[in-house]
This record gives C-alpha cells, structure tokens and sequence, in this order.
C-alpha cells in the first residue's frame, strides 16, 4: 500500500572505513514481519541516529545488532567480515554493546552488580566485590552522574539514575559499537545533556561508533553526524545531519502518516 | 552474615565527630543496624529466642539426645530447602525433590545388590541418578516452557510410581556392605548435621558471592533483563534444579542409613513442604529474585525446635501444626513489609 512512497533501497556502496554493514536483514516473529529489507551501515567514529515511528522495528533492528534476535535473512559485516551472532556475549566478544530501551537492569541488585552484570569481576571463583564497587564509584564520577552510593539497590533510584547506569555500563564496557535504545527517554534535561555529552565525548576520541534510537530529532541531528530514518521495516531516508532539518524529518513522517491514513479510508 | 562487614560501610556518614563517650555506644549501633539489615536477623533473633526459652521452661531440652534429635529433624530438610531456595530465588520450584529423596536409598540398594557395584560407587550413581532426574525438570521446564510447579508434579508421581513398582512398596534393609560406610552418611549421631551445615556455609557462600549466585538472582529479579544482558538463563535454572534433585538423593540417602531401613513411605510431599515453608520464613521471596541459604536453614531449624519444645513440654504435636501455618504467613508479610522498607531507604 505504501510501495509508490519508497523506492528499494540497495546497500550503500562498500567503503573501508565502515566498522558496521547490514544488508537485506528481514525479520520476522510469527505472522508479524517487524524488518523486510534493511540496509545499512556505520562508519568508523561515527555517529548514526535511526529514527522513526514507533512499531517501526527500531528495537528489533538494534537487537539484531547486538546478537539477542536472529535475522530471518540477510547478513551483517562486521570490519569487513561477515559475521553470525550466535549470542549477546558473542556479539559483546567482538566489541558490539547495547543499551535496551528496558535499561535490562535487575532491581534486586546493587547499583555496581548491575554496572557489571555477566561480566563480573573474579578472583578465585569468587566475585571481587571491592573492585566492582570501586570501579562502578569512578564511572559514575567520571561520567558526573549523582548516585549517592553504588551499594542501593536500583529498586531505590529514579529513572533518570537508573538510565544512567545502563548507559554506564555499556559506555565503560570498551565496545567499540555502541547500540543506544532510547538512552534519553526517562531523562530530565540535566541528565540527558550529561548523556549527550558522553557521546560527544566518544565522538572526539573517534575510535567508539554509536548507532542512537531516540525521538526527539532536535538532539539527534545535534549529536548525529548522520540520520537513518526505518520506515516499515526499511531504510527510506539516510543523509548527514548537515543537509537535513528538523522540518525536513517531521514532513516525512507526517506525509507517512497521512498516506497511511488515506489507504485506509479510501480501502 | 557474612556480608556484615561489608555492608556496614552501607549506612549513611556519621553525622559530626564521633565523641570519645559515644564511639563505642555509636559502633554498638552502627553493628546492630548492620545486623538487622540482613536478611537472616529477624529468624536469627527468633531462633534464639526458641532456644532460650526451652531451654528454661524445658531442661531436657540442651541434653545431648536431644540435641541430637533437633539436628537430625533439621538436617536432611534444611539440606533440600537449599535447592528450593536457589530455584525460588530464580522464579521456579521443584515439588518433586521429596521422591527423589524416596527413591535415591532404593537405586543405591538396587546397585550394590543387583548389579554388584560396590557401595561408594553405587552412593554416587544414585546421586548422579538424582541429578539427572533434577536435569529432566530443568529441560522439560525450560525447553517446552512449562511451569515447573506442573512439570515436578508430573515427575513427582512418575519418581513414585517408578520406586513402588521396582520395590513392590517394600521396606529394604540396607546392604550389609554398606555399614561400615554408613557412618559417614547419617548412622553415626552427628554426621546429617556435619554434612548439611557444610553444604549450607557452602551454598551461602556460592548465593551471595559467586556468578553463578548472582545469575540466578538476576533471573528471578527480572528476567527479560537477564537475557538481555546475555545470562544464559536456561543453563542457571536447569543447573538449579540438578542441585536440587542431587540435594534430595543426599537427603534420601542419609535417612536410610539414619533410620537404618530404606522405606517407600519416606520423603514424598512433606519434606518439601517444609523446605518451601522453612525457605519463606527465612527470608526467601516465591516471586524470586531474592533469597538465602541461611535463612532457610535457621527457619528450619526453628520449625524443629518448636515442634521437639512442644514435645518435651508435653503439648500434643496437633497445634503445632496451627503455629506452622501463622509462622509462614507472617513470615511472608513481613517479608513482603521489609523489602518495601529497604527499598524506601529506612533500614
């Protein structure tokens, strides 16, 4: 019904320095079909908003990225070489991280347990408590994130906090591709400036690529070199920050919108 | 318990210079607060008081033959309450535990009987036979997703059926050959407790201080959570419940050689009611998510000592089971009570 408004997209000529390339990845649970053809791909220190509705299959695509779903079809390079994540660990292995738009964060578990949930730090088979306290202490400062004291439960801390956490977690983790879900929605605008800053941080170092999923087109073309926008399980728009607007992306999810809304009525 | 020292530096800043008067009332204080925060205080504190007051109102009741009664009701459940904690603790529950308990002394006597394995092997085989049985619940459990409560239940009366078919519900004497090693595995007075407060200090130390521990919270606290972070969580609840099956065949094993007879009537529902019930009024949440080891073990040992106290004061068993009963409900409530308080930040 929508086929006029799109024209298939192909994969973006191959590049050197793309660190990420996702071809022809559909995905499908049951008689739903959350991806039919994505294409995609991340340069080395860049970082790319995809944007689009809810439903769309932002999640789904990011869950791919980092090993929870399977693809159906298509295939993902990673450096240059094809690659099958048979897990989140295998992914996490080789260097892919991902902050859920759910934070996966477990309430029953102090603030540095979280920080270092499955992938623990041991000595003798035994969890190094005071290193894991330590260490989730100095990423939190370092990030200037206000959390009195690493040992609370997260039960205890608010959605902003605990937003932070996972990002921090997934931030200090040295993955070189970072997969963010949302790492704004909870946040008051103090604690979304520290994130957006965070990523800016990595930007400047230009060795950390991020994929970011997030609404609010403002801090993502801020923040973004570069914008995907997924609509109906495909790519329709990719271009730079600097050659779209915030107007430019509202237009074409509102002409969607309406598209949409005269398929329906006009049967 | 043994997070105390660690947990102290959980309290808030002492608030201005600690006077020399004060520093010793003020670490007093410090100490207590770090003790009613863990989760086993409240069972402990009631435990103690149990003991006191039998103790007074009973005299025999800190006799060595008593005593030894005590340990020997408490041990072999408080060594399957383990199991149930760490599956509670991961958001499932393994009814059969008590059947395996029924059957494990039966394989061993089959073993060394029918096939001639000599009798260290043949304990081993019917611990390995109850590990694997724990590892069918687990597969079934989480491969076809059905709830463990179902899924025990189902393999409750197939472990029963199994063992009255094979015994023809007959009682067995236990193999001649077996005597000597007995003693190590319940026949002398004191080894159920020595084998249960080991595997207890054990099994504390792997819930509160290992991956393995910390997993199978997480899977209990939040389990879409879990996955996403890439726990394996199908690995940390069958691996649960082959803990608990070989826990039971232990159990099964040490009262056969304690009791001197295999009986078919032993174990079934009843232990395992009590290791739930002992697991709850120690502080463990059913929804999962949060447990201890010894909790479960002091709420059974309070659970045995309020029923030898009655006992020895001459009070018929019959209301004992009504105090069970309040026991747990209370237990729940004020487990319930406390989490919402801790979590509010009071305690």
């Amino acid at each position: 019904m929508t086929a006029e408004v799109q024209e298939q997209q192909s994969p973006a000529p191959a590049s050197g320095d793309d660190v990420l390339r996702v071809e022809h990845i559909s995905k499908r649970f049951g008689a739903v079909t959350a991806l039919t053809d994505v294409n995609l791909h991340l340069r080395r220190g860049e970082v790319l908003g995809l944007l689009g509705d809810n439903g769309a299959g932002k999640s789904t695509l990011l869950k791919i990225l980092c090993g929870f779903h399977q693809p159906n079809s298509g295939r993902i390079l990673l450096r240059g070489e094809p690659v099958v994540f048979k897990s989140v660990d295998h992914a996490r292995s080789l260097g892919i991280d991902v902050v859920y738009q759910d934070l996966a964060l477990i309430n029953e578990l102090t603030v540095y347990h979280n920080m270092f949930l499955n992938r623990e730090r041991t000595r003798f088979r035994l969890l190094s408590n005071r290193a894991m306290r330590r260490l989730a202490r100095q990423y939190l400062d370092d990030m200037g994130v206000g959390i009195p004291t690493v040992n609370a439960e997260v039960a205890k801390l608010s959605g902003g906090q605990r937003q932070a956490i996972a990002v921090a977690r997934s931030v200090y983790s040295e993955a070189k591709i970072l997969l963010l879900d949302e790492p704004l929605a909870a946040m008051g605008a103090k604690e979304a400036a520290m994130i957006l800053d965070l990523v800016r941080d990595l930007k400047e170092k230009g060795d950390v690529s991020v994929i970011i999923i997030a609404h609010n087109y403002g801090q993502v073309l801020e923040i973004c070199d570069r914008v995907n926008l997924l609509q109906h399980g495909e790519i329709t728009f990719d271009k730079p920050s600097a050659e779209t607007s915030v107007q430019e992306l509202n237009d074409i999810v509102i002409a969607e919108y309406r598209e949409a809304l005269r398929a329906r009525h006009g049967g | 318990m043994s997070e105390t020292a660690e947990l102290g530096t959980l309290g808030p800043p002492a608030v201005g210079p600690p006077g020399a008067g004060t520093g010793f009332m003020a670490l007093l204080k410090r100490a207590g607060l770090a003790f009613l925060r863990q989760r086993e205080a409240s069972i402990f504190v009631v435990a103690v008081a149990l003991v006191i007051y039998f103790k007074i109102a009973a005299p025999a009741f800190t006799t060595k033959l008593n005593l030894v009664n005590v340990s020997q009701a408490t041990a072999p459940y408080a060594i399957i309450a383990i199991g149930e904690v760490f599956l509670l603790v991961c958001g499932e529950i393994d009814l059969s535990v008590g059947f395996i308990w029924a059957l494990s002394p039966f394989l061993m006597q089959y073993f060394v009987d029918f096939y001639g394995i000599p009798v260290v092997a043949a304990i081993v085989l019917a611990i390995l036979a109850g590990a694997l049985i724990g590892s069918i619940n687990g597969l079934v459990t989480v491969m076809f997703r059905v709830p463990s409560f179902i899924t025990t239940l189902g393999t409750s009366f197939v472990i029963f059926g199994f063992m009255l078919t094979t015994s023809h519900a007959q009682a067995r004497q236990l193999p001649h050959q077996a005597v000597g090693i007995g003693h190590w595995f319940g026949t002398f007075a004191w080894s159920e407790i020595i084998w249960c407060l080991a595997l207890v200090f054990l099994f504390q130390l792997v819930l509160t201080r290992t991956r393995w521990g910390l997993h199978t919270i997480a899977s209990g606290g939040n389990l879409l959570g879990a996955t996403e972070a890439g726990i394996n969580v199908g690995r940390i609840k069958v691996g649960n419940f082959v803990l608990s099956g070989t826990l039971g065949a232990l159990a099964g094993i040490l009262e056969a050689f304690k009791n001197s007879t295999i009986d078919p009537s032993a174990g079934g529902y009843t232990p395992m009611f009590y290791a739930v019930a002992a697991a709850v009024i120690g502080g463990t949440a059913m929804a999962g998510g949060s447990g201890t080891v010894l909790g479960a073990f002091l709420g059974m040992f309070v659970l045995q000592v309020l029923s030898d106290g009655f006992n020895l004061l001459g009070i018929s068993s019959n209301p004992y089971q009504i105090i069970l009963g309040v026991a747990i409900i209370l237990a729940m409530i004020s487990n319930v009570y406390l989490t919402r308080l801790r979590r509010m930040g009071r305690t």
